[in-house]
């Protein structure tokens, strides 16, 4: 099973530990992941400003994954949701993407509509399953309590999705997890949005938005949370101590990527995952693990 | 809080975007609430109401909508639309206002800092040879610094526009 690897801007630069430990449960699971160097930005940050802007960088991604005849495996939500919903839009608007096809003729490229992208989270659970996934188990997290936070573009807007999980009830993570060994812990405004977004026009209600989250998951009770977007991890990983000050509130909630965990089942050590690059310390829980 | 003064409704506003690709049908809203209910940022902070956001474009208050701070607030999460009854695109909507307002030149520091990063480079985190090298010592492959074509679609596209 091939794929072209989608990393976008921020992880490659501040999310090595995901990077890491994708690539290496990718590996043990048979996943093979190439690597597309002139892939840029996927476009999500000039949603905001400039959508044909946006649509037209991702686009052009599109179209490089189609000339190696590749679907594109994303490991961030934002990149998965801005990739997917221009395929959507491209596919279903022929004005649209005449337009588009006309600025892209400039670089000698055409959106064809012939590969399909989805986010690694969903590629574990569609393509390998959780099967394949319980064959490589080799190490026990019964016990371990997570908490997993969804985050919004994993999911949503729906309509992009074609009927994976249910945004309202959503599942599939916890199914992965699950399938590792792991107990999923359910806490209040599970569904909420880490407050990323806003962080450009307002950084007292981005935090507030993050903070509100946090602090239903420590009432939870849980060793860990677990993530798959670079966005949602700035905000409850790297800004966790910024939020603890200035919400005079302790935390000290491990935020892992959900390949950082599963790769934990699957026996790999702390470097191999990245987890000694998470902001909040990593080392109790997996002291607790043995580790 | 403010009285609403409908001589500054423009039909045409609403007309254009109601029958846009994608982002119609908002004049289906029965003011429910749902949307403001579940809304992440309302709890955060009041003041900030998608529900309110489109009562005045059903209104046709472009320049109250476009001029002021309120739709930079919303994040993005899609949670309003998910759960309206009635198919209102709330979050889609929103985005294309943000679009409008930044063509007014209302567009917060954070947001033209991005478009300018993209358009100089590509990308929005240059990756230079320190990241490289600390990406080689952990086995990841480097980078280039910058996509030189991504950048030349972006600024053909913006020389035409401005
Ligand atoms: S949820 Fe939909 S119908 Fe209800 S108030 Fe919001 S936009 Fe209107
Ligand atoms: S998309 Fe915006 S308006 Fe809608 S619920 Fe989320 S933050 Fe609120």
């Amino acid at each position: 099973m091939k794929y072209s690897l989608f990393l976008g801007c921020t992880i490659p630069a501040r999310s090595r530990n995901y990077e890491l430990s994708a690539r290496a449960i990718a590996l043990r699971l048979g996943l093979e992941f190439i690597d597309i160097e002139e892939f840029s930005c996927c476009g999500f940050p000039l949603e905001a400003s400039d959508e044909i802007g946006a649509i037209l960088l991702a686009a052009r991604n599109l179209c490089l994954a189609e000339e190696k005849e590749l679907d594109i495996c994303a490991l961030c939500s934002a990149c998965a949701s801005m990739l997917t919903k221009t395929a959507f839009h491209l596919n279903n608007n022929q004005n649209l993407r005449e337009q588009i096809n006309k600025e892209l003729s400039k670089i000698g490229k055409e959106y064809k509509g012939t590969i399909n992208v989805r986010h690694f989270a969903r590629i574990l659970l569609e393509d390998i399953g959780l099967e394949r996934i319980k064959e490589e188990i080799k190490r026990d997290l019964k016990g371990l309590k997570v908490a997993t936070h969804y985050g919004c573009h994993y999911l949503k807007p729906s309509y992009i999705y074609e009927g994976f999980d249910d945004p309202q009830y959503p599942l599939t993570l916890e199914l992965i997890l699950e399938a590792v060994g792991v107990t999923n812990i359910q806490y209040r405004r599970k569904k909420d949005c880490c407050g990323g977004p806003v962080l450009l026009s307002d950084e007292a209600i981005a935090l507030t938005v993050a903070q509100e989250k946090l602090k239903y998951i420590k009432e939870a009770g849980t060793d860990c949370m677990n993530l798959v977007c670079p966005f949602c991890s700035l905000m409850f990983d790297a800004n966790q101590k910024g939020i603890e000050t200035k919400f005079e509130s302790e935390f000290n909630i491990p935020v892992l990527y959900l390949p950082q965990i599963v790769g934990l089942a699957m026996g790999f050590g702390r470097k191999e995952l990245g987890l000694n690059l998470n902001s909040v310390s990593t080392k109790e829980l997996t002291a607790k693990l043995g580790i | 809080m403010k009285r609403v003064n409908l001589l500054e409704s423009d039909t045409d506003f609403i007309e254009e975007l109601d029958s846009a690709d994608f982002i119609g049908g908002f004049r289906d809203c029965f003011t429910c609430g749902t949307c403001t209910a579940g809304c992440p940022v309302h709890r955060a902070n009041e003041d900030y109401n998608p529900l309110r956001i489109i009562r005045m474009l059903v209104l046709g208050l472009k320049q109250e909508i476009l001029r002021g701070n309120i739709i930079w607030l919303c994040s993005d999460c899609y949670t309003c639309q998910e759960n309206c009854p009635m198919g209102v695109k709330i979050t889609d909507i929103i985005n294309h206002l943000k679009n409008l307002a930044t063509r007014e030149k209302n567009v917060p520091l954070g947001v033209s800092t991005q478009e300018k990063l993209l358009k100089d480079q590509g990308k929005i985190y240059i990756i230079d040879d320190f990241d490289n090298k600390k990406r080689a010592k952990v086995g990841l492959p480097s980078l280039p610094a910058m996509v030189e074509e991504a950048k030349a679609l972006l600024r053909q596209k913006w020389n035409r526009e401005t």
